[in-house]
This record gives structure tokens, sequence and C-alpha cells, in this order.
């Protein structure tokens, strides 16, 4: 029932900064995305769905979506682990380890990728030593796989960790002396508080492993139909004047994008109405 | 200054929080909005202040329109439920805050600054930041800074709302004195009738966004004018009653009744505090406990062919010699009041 | 009124079994120790152990070797680039992060949700992608080059084209902390200012910037990072020409691709050590906005 809308109570000065805001977002988002989707569709639909059901297109939109889908389920483990160990167990230097699990947020995608080549790569004693077991890790699918979990390691455990933090323990005391056991107790008290943050915190990695690019083009070699994933095709299309192409695999993503946002959005509302509970 | 509001409505979706709300307010008066929480006292009182603008109607300072003035013109001074102090400034500066907007000069902002705080009792705190405070002191502060910049009128939201019932009752008596002191038209909204009435010189007593009655604390308490209004101040039976000539019939029970319908059904509200019950057989009731209360003894009863009926003694009453669990009970009513049936079936507090 | 005698009784029954002892032990160590050690394992797989490759990687190439590769002309334009895109990063999404914030979560106008939905879409698109539109929309043959043509503006594959796709990458992050902040903060402070007579803009200076001024404060650094590590969106857009419109890492990409590896190495090692930094403060301001929040809800339920 709270008003909202007083503090700047829109006077002239106040509407003049809206509209300046207004404006900026939309000519800075909603115009550029507007004319990607045009060009993918000026030449009808059929020309739309012959670029983006060509083999090499295909083979990259299907790469970067079960890689994606790897990952976003992978980060719903591990992020949720490293989150409760975090959380729950003493660790050694553990400061040190929660700021390290950030470190992707702010590190340079594309120096991720060197990185990754560097202890991975086939010139580098892992490297060598997975070659020789007939793993590939780099110029491979695995390292897609790495890079993205790299890219995304902080989504889950950052979405998991604030929520963990407002369960009363109280409520886990309450389930423990009921007689749970510790798996019980985190089943039945935990987890039904962390999964909506879990389900947005790995859709948010799905999403970003899926536009992910700077550390793809340095880890994967870009093999068409092997390695090459969407973006990086989107690139390639660019480079080589074709950009309707590119659009229409572009628009192909932006769509699948949208959906995905929209489900973290509603699965965050679901976060917040726990917060408001609390 | 004088408020003059006419017909003030307002609606959030909906849903009606203010529906046709008139009523006046005398200069220097102290006037409590009472209601249950959801009734619309609140936005009435930040439609006062101009937070929030009504749908239609309009509010008069001094005879003089204020419908459409900007809240930071109206020169009013509000108290928020939550104190809504500046947290990333110091108690002083918080104070001083309505006079460094009107670039008052530094010297004469810090002397009423220092005034202020010394009129509330935290002379010397001007230092703190609002998290070293109590709770207690906070609402202090956020009083002083209301007053700093001298309003003609001073709006508290429930005032007492956040704090214990023990700081309540002592920044209660002090609000009281306070606003002897300074004179400010003050009005203040509160869901607890003992606050309205102890600290009040008129109260109005609002549900579902409608003005019920507005009146002397003495004047609501003696003459509800609606069942709403009788249930809302006090204790009560409430029974339907058979009116035969002036005189209403619950079960065995037969009681002259004031105000009200004479004939046909209505509804009979009995202050517990306006009963006494004699030892009797066969009488017309029997009790079933008696609840020791501090300085009240609350008895309960069940009326035959009419249920249950709860009256309250002094702890010392003669009136209850022999008034035990179990004991057959005559009963009188010294003071009734009978309302029709309709009115505010479904607005119990 | 309830009669005692009518509840049923209480009496141990059958199907409730007595707790074994260990069931209210805390987990056991060995528990502890296995999912402890999954968690580092992992870290050290993912992040931790390539982190480490790097710097062993550079400290046998000698860090005054690697960075001593950067003191040469191309390098250092790359490096002015970003510095630059960096600064600009910081000015705008300041400034629109804590107008914006006000804007999309204190007014109420149409259109509202779509605005706000935008904002967020820079997170959820391909940095590819967003150079792409761009280019679609500004570059050679896109539906406005006409128009920039006539009036002699060149933005694809010059400066300013790295600095469009920068601003858009980096939109979300001010204004989605200030408005998480501003929501939680209420209106309150605001409304209070107000009836003490303030102005809108005084209320904006004196009330609600110094309240949210951690959080974009941490909104405009995760900007700033994110603009030094965008590489997709300028690469589109800048086209990476060496001394002109390259940036620190379109340089280390193109270095890669040349096989010059020590500058690659030492342009990375920099990056890494400068947004380690940034983490750093985003950690420390972190820590202050969970402080402040409690300071500010925490006692408030304490009395005299």
């Amino acid at each position: 029932m709270k008003p909202v809308g007083f503090a700047l109570l829109p006077g002239p000065g106040e509407l003049w900064v809206r509209r300046g805001i207004v404006s900026y977002i939309g000519l800075l988002v909603l115009v550029p995305f507007s004319v990607l989707v045009f060009v993918a569709f000026q030449d009808g639909l059929g020309a739309f769905w012959e670029r983006i059901t060509s083999d090499v297109a295909l083979s990259a939109v299907g790469l970067t979506l079960w890689t994606g889908l790897l990952v976003g389920v992978l980060n719903a483990f591990f992020g949720t682990l490293t989150a409760w160990v975090l959380f729950r167990y003493p660790l050694p230097l553990k400061p040190l380890v929660s700021a390290v699990v950030d470190l992707p947020l702010s590190i340079p995608t594309l120096v991720a990728g060197v990185m990754l080549s560097i202890l991975y790569g086939p010139a580098s004693l892992l490297g060598q030593k997975f070659s020789a077991l007939g793993i590939d890790i780099i110029f491979a699918k695995p390292g897609i796989i790495l890079a993205l979990l790299l890219v995304t390691l902080p989504f889950v455990v950052r979405a998991v960790e604030p929520v963990l933090e407002e369960v009363d323990p109280a409520e886990e005391e309450a389930a423990v002396v009921l007689g749970a056991s510790p798996w019980r107790a985190f089943r039945t008290v935990y987890f039904p508080a962390i999964y909506p943050a879990v389900i947005s915190g790995s859709l948010r990695s799905l999403g970003r492993a899926m536009g992910e690019f700077g550390s793809i083009v340095i880890v994967a070699g870009n093999i068409p139909q092997e390695t090459l994933t969407a973006p990086v095709y989107i690139f390639g299309e660019i480079e080589s004047g074709h950009p309707a192409t590119a659009a229409s695999v572009g628009s192909l993503l932006l769509f699948i994008a949208l959906a995905l946002h929209g489900i973290a959005r509603i699965a965050e509302k679901r976060v917040g109405g726990r917060h408001a509970q609390a | 200054m004088s408020i003059r509001v006419e017909h003030l409505r307002k609606r959030f979706g909906s849903f009606q929080a203010v529906d046709d709300v008139s009523f006046e307010v005398e200069s220097g008066s102290l006037v409590a909005l009472l209601g249950p929480s959801g009734s619309g006292k609140s936005t009435i009182l930040r439609i006062l202040a101009g937070l929030e603008s009504p749908d239609s109607g309009s509010v008069w300072f001094d005879g003089e329109e204020a419908t459409h003035v900007h809240a930071r013109s109206r020169a009013i001074g509000f108290v928020f439920q939550h104190y809504a102090l500046f947290r990333h400034l110091t108690v002083a500066e918080n104070v001083g805050f309505g006079l460094l907007v009107r670039n008052v000069d530094p010297k004469t902002r810090a002397e009423r600054t220092e005034q202020l705080l010394e009129l509330v009792g935290l002379g010397g705190l001007g230092g703190r930041y609002p998290s070293q405070l109590s709770g207690g002191q906070r609402q202090r502060v956020a009083l002083a800074r209301a007053l700093a910049p001298e309003p003609r009128l001073l709006l508290l939201d429930e005032p007492f709302g956040a704090v214990d019932a023990k700081v309540r009752e002592e920044l209660r008596q002090w609000l009281r004195r306070l606003h002897d002191e300074v004179g400010v038209t003050s009005i203040f909204v509160t869901h607890d009738q003992d606050e309205a009435f102890s600290v009040s010189d008129r109260v109005l007593i609002i549900n579902h966004g409608k003005l019920e009655q507005s009146g002397t604390p003495a004047e609501i308490l003696d003459e509800p004018r609606t069942e709403f209004v009788a249930r809302f101040v006090g204790d009560v039976n409430v029974f339907t009653a058979q009116m035969d000539k002036g005189i209403a019939k619950v079960g065995a029970l037969q009681t002259p009744a004031q105000s009200g319908p004479s004939d046909g059904q209505v509804q009979l509200v009995v202050r517990s505090y306006d009963l006494k019950f004699f030892r009797e057989d066969p009488g017309v009731a029997t009790v079933e406990r008696v609840v020791p209360l501090g300085d009240r003894v609350r008895v309960h009863a069940t009326l035959d062919g009419a249920g249950s009926l709860v009256a309250q003694f002094p702890r010392r009453s003669s009136l209850l010699r022999g008034i035990e669990a179990g004991a057959r009970i005559q009963v009188e009513v010294t003071y009734a009041r009978t309302y029709p049936l309709e009115s505010g079936r479904n607005s119990a507090p | 009124m309830h009669k005692l005698e009518a509840l049923p009784a209480l009496r141990p029954s059958a199907s409730v079994r007595p707790l074994k002892d260990d069931k209210l032990r805390a987990p056991s160590p060995l528990t502890r120790i296995v999912l402890s050690g999954l968690v580092l394992g992992y870290l050290g797989l993912v992040l931790l152990g390539p982190l480490s490759a790097l710097l062993v990687e550079i400290a046998e190439i000698g860090f005054g070797v690697a960075l001593s590769k950067l003191v040469d002309t191309t390098a250092l334009l790359a490096l002015k680039n970003s510095i630059l895109l960096l600064l600009i990063t910081m000015v705008v999404n300041g400034v629109v992060g804590a107008l914006g914030g006000i804007v999309l979560v204190r007014h109420r106008f149409p259109g509202r949700a779509l605005v706000s939905a935008l904002c967020d879409l820079p997170l959820a698109v391909s940095p590819v992608m967003i150079g792409l539109s761009f280019l679609l929309l500004i570059g050679k043959g896109g539906v406005l080059s006409p128009l920039l043509e006539a009036i002699n503006i060149k933005l694809v594959f010059t400066f300013w084209g790295l600095v469009l796709g920068t601003l858009f990458v980096t939109l979300p992050y001010s204004i989605r902390e200030v408005s998480y902040v501003l929501e939680e903060l209420g209106t309150d402070e605001e409304e209070a200012a107000t009836t003490l007579g303030a102005s809108p803009w005084q209320t904006f200076w004196k009330v609600t910037l110094p309240n949210i001024r951690i959080a974009l404060g941490y909104g405009v650094l995760m900007a700033m990072a994110r603009s030094l590590g965008e590489f997709g969106a300028v690469l589109v857009l800048g086209g990476s020409i060496s001394g002109q419109t390259q940036t620190a890492t379109t340089f280390i990409h193109d270095s890669i691709e040349e096989r010059n590896l020590d500058a690659a190495y030492g342009m990375s090692l920099l990056l890494a050590v400068f947004s380690s930094g940034l983490l750093f403060i985003l950690e420390r301001l972190k820590k202050r906005q969970a402080k402040t929040q409690k300071r500010a809800h925490g006692p408030s339920k304490q009395t005299a």
C-alpha cells in the first residue's frame, strides 16, 4: 500500500531526468536489438529458417545449448555444495577461498581462457598426461566446459549464500531435536529455502554460458561442427561478411536468452517472496 | 492552526482507504485518530501532510485551501512510525535538517538544535548516530526534528508503536506535557484506545475509511454512537436482544436500555464494568471462572439462554462476595446501550 | 471452553522410535572432510589451478620480461584505450546508476517494467550479439548508415564504437545495485526530508545519495571490471585495429594469434592483477554494505 515516487515527485526537473534515462536505455538496448531481429527476418521466415538450419549453424547452436545445460547442472551441484561448505564448515583460509570464488566476476574472460590453455594446453605437463590417455582438453569439448565452468563459477554460490544465512538456525535445531539426521535436516530445512536460488543461479549460468565468447575463442579451437560454439560462429559470419546469417542465429539466441531470463525472474520472485516472509 | 477536512476520499486500486471523511480540528488541540489497523487513519494523516493526494475532497489550514499545496511547503512536522531518522547524519544534523534546507545560518541552527535536544531530554547526545540510540531516544529525536522548523501542525503516525510498553507509557505523558508546553496543533494516529484516551483532547474514531464518531474521550466512552465504537472502546458483552417498550430481553435477563430503537430485535451492548453480580439461587446465570488480573477481577459466567457473559470488578469489591465457580447468580445491568441489528455487524475489533 | 479431559492423552506410542545418539551429533568429521575436499578440489581444477598456472608460466619467463613486452607503442595504445574506456564507464555508469535507479524504483510511468527488463538484457546475451546489433544499426550498410554518412560521423571501427559497446555491456551493474538498495530503504527518509521542507534535489543530495553511495560504488566498480575485461563487443565494434581500436583484451587475443606469447601473458598478468585489486575493493564494499544494513535494521527493535 506504500506509495512510491515521492522523493522525486515529478516536477519539471525530474521529468527531464526520467526522459533522459528512458531514452538512454532505449537507444542503447532496444534499438540495436530491434535492428538485429529486423535484419534476421527481413528476407522472410523461410530465409531465416534456412540460415539457422544449416549444418554448421545447427551444430554450433546445439553445442552451445548442451554445454550450457551441462554447465548449468554442474553449477547447481557444485555451486550449492561450495556455498554450503563456505557457510557451514571451518575451512583453512576461508575468507581467501570466499574471495577467490568471486574472482571470475572481475577477471577478463579472455584471461580465464589464457589460464586454462596454459594449464591444460597440449604443450603443458597436464595436457600431455591427458593426451597420453587419449583425452584432449584444449581445442576440444572438455576445454569448452572447463572455460564455461570457470566464468560461471560465482553465479550459484552467490545466489545461494545469502539465502542460507537467512534461514533461522532454530529451524534446523528443531529438526534435529525431532530426530532428523543431518542430511534429512538439510533436506527439510535448507533445501526448500534455497532451491529457487539454485534454479535462478543455474539459469543465469546457463544464460552466461550460451553467450560466452572471450574464453571460448582461446580454448575451443573453433573447428566447425566440432568445437565451434554459436557466439563464435556468429563472429565468424560477421567477419566473413554474412550479417544476415549472423543476425538470424543471433536472434535465435536472443529468444532463448529472453525465455531463460523470464524463467530466472520468476524464480527470483519466489526467492524474494521467502525473504519477505522471513 | 485550525484544520478543516471536507469529504476526503482515497482509493488504492480496489481498496477504499478513506471514504467521505470530514472533520475539524481546533487550533492548539491534541487530537487522536483512533481505529483498527487498515482503517485508513494513516492515509488521512498522510493526506494532511501532503504525502498523499486525495481522490476528492479538500483540506483547509486556517481557512485556506491546502489540498494541492506540496508537502514541503505545508510547514507541518511529521513523525514517522519507524522514526525515519537519516541514518548517515548525527542526531544534531537530523534535528537541524529542516533549518539547513531553509538556509538558516549555522549559528542560529546550532542554538535551536541544542535547545530542542534539551527540550526532549537528549542534551549532549547531538554527536551520536541514530543507530547508537535506543528506540525511545530515537522517537524523541524524531519529534525534535519535526519541531525544529516550527511547524504549524504536528502529525504523528503511531508515534509509540515501536517502543515497549513501559517506555510507551512514559512517552505518552511526556508528549502531553510537551504539547502543553509548545502548544502546536497536533494530530496523532493510534490503534491503542488507552493511548488515544489518556493523551488527547479529542478522539476521532475511524473504521473502514469512515469517521464513526468524534468527541472528547468522555463523550465517546459514555455515549458510543455505533456498535463498532462501543465494541472498540471497551471490554463489552454483545447480545441480540428483543426490545419491548424500552426493556431489552436477553435469555433470562431483562434490562432497561438507553438509546436505539425501542421495539424489535436489537444489538444490546453492555460493558463489562456496567454489571453487578449477586449470589442468588435460582438466579439467571452460573459463574464459570474467576480470574484475578492485578487490581481487577474478571468473572466469566453463562447467562441462561444467552451464552457467556464477562464482568469486571475492583479486586476488593464487596460485589465479589460469594462469587466462585459454579455459583448461581442474579445479574443487574447498570448501563446498557442498544443499536440497530445491521449496524457494524462485521466490524468487531 | 476447552476441558482438559477432552484432550487426547499423550502417551509414548510404539510408532515413535527412540532416537539413536549419533543422530543428534553434528555431521561426522568424515562428511565434513569429504565435502570440503570436494569443493577445494573443484575450485582447484576450475579456477585455482589455471590461475597458478598463469603465474608459474609468467614466473618462468620472468615477470620483468613479460611486463617489459608491454613497453611498446601498440601495447601502450591498447592500454590507453582500455583506461579511457574504464574512466568513461565510471562516469557514465555513476550518473546513470544513481538517476536510473531512482527513476526505475521511485517513479511510476507507463513502460517502466519494459525499461527495467531492458536494463537486465545485456547480462543475458552474448557480447558478440551486442556488437553485431550495433554493427547492423550504425555499421557499413546499417540502418542508420546513410544518416551517419550524411553528417560525416563514423562510429564503427573508431574509439566511439568501443565506447558504445562498453556502455551497453556495463549498463546493468550500477542500476541493479542501486535499485536493490533503494527498494530495501523504502521511502520513509525521503518523505521525512520532504516534510521538513527539502526540495527534490536537496533530498537527492542529502538523503538519497548518501544512502546509496556504497551500492553505487559497488555497481560502478563491477561495471569497470566488466569494461576492462570486455572482449566480444569491442572486437566486433572496434575491429581491433592495432594502434587505433585495440584494447588490452583484444591485444591479448591478437598477440596469441601472432604467437607473441610473452606479451599476451604480460598483459594477462596486468589485467589479472588489476581486476584482483578491483575485487579486493568490491569485497570490502560488500562487507561495509552488510554492516550498514545491519546497523539500520538490527538495533531498531531494542528499546530504552
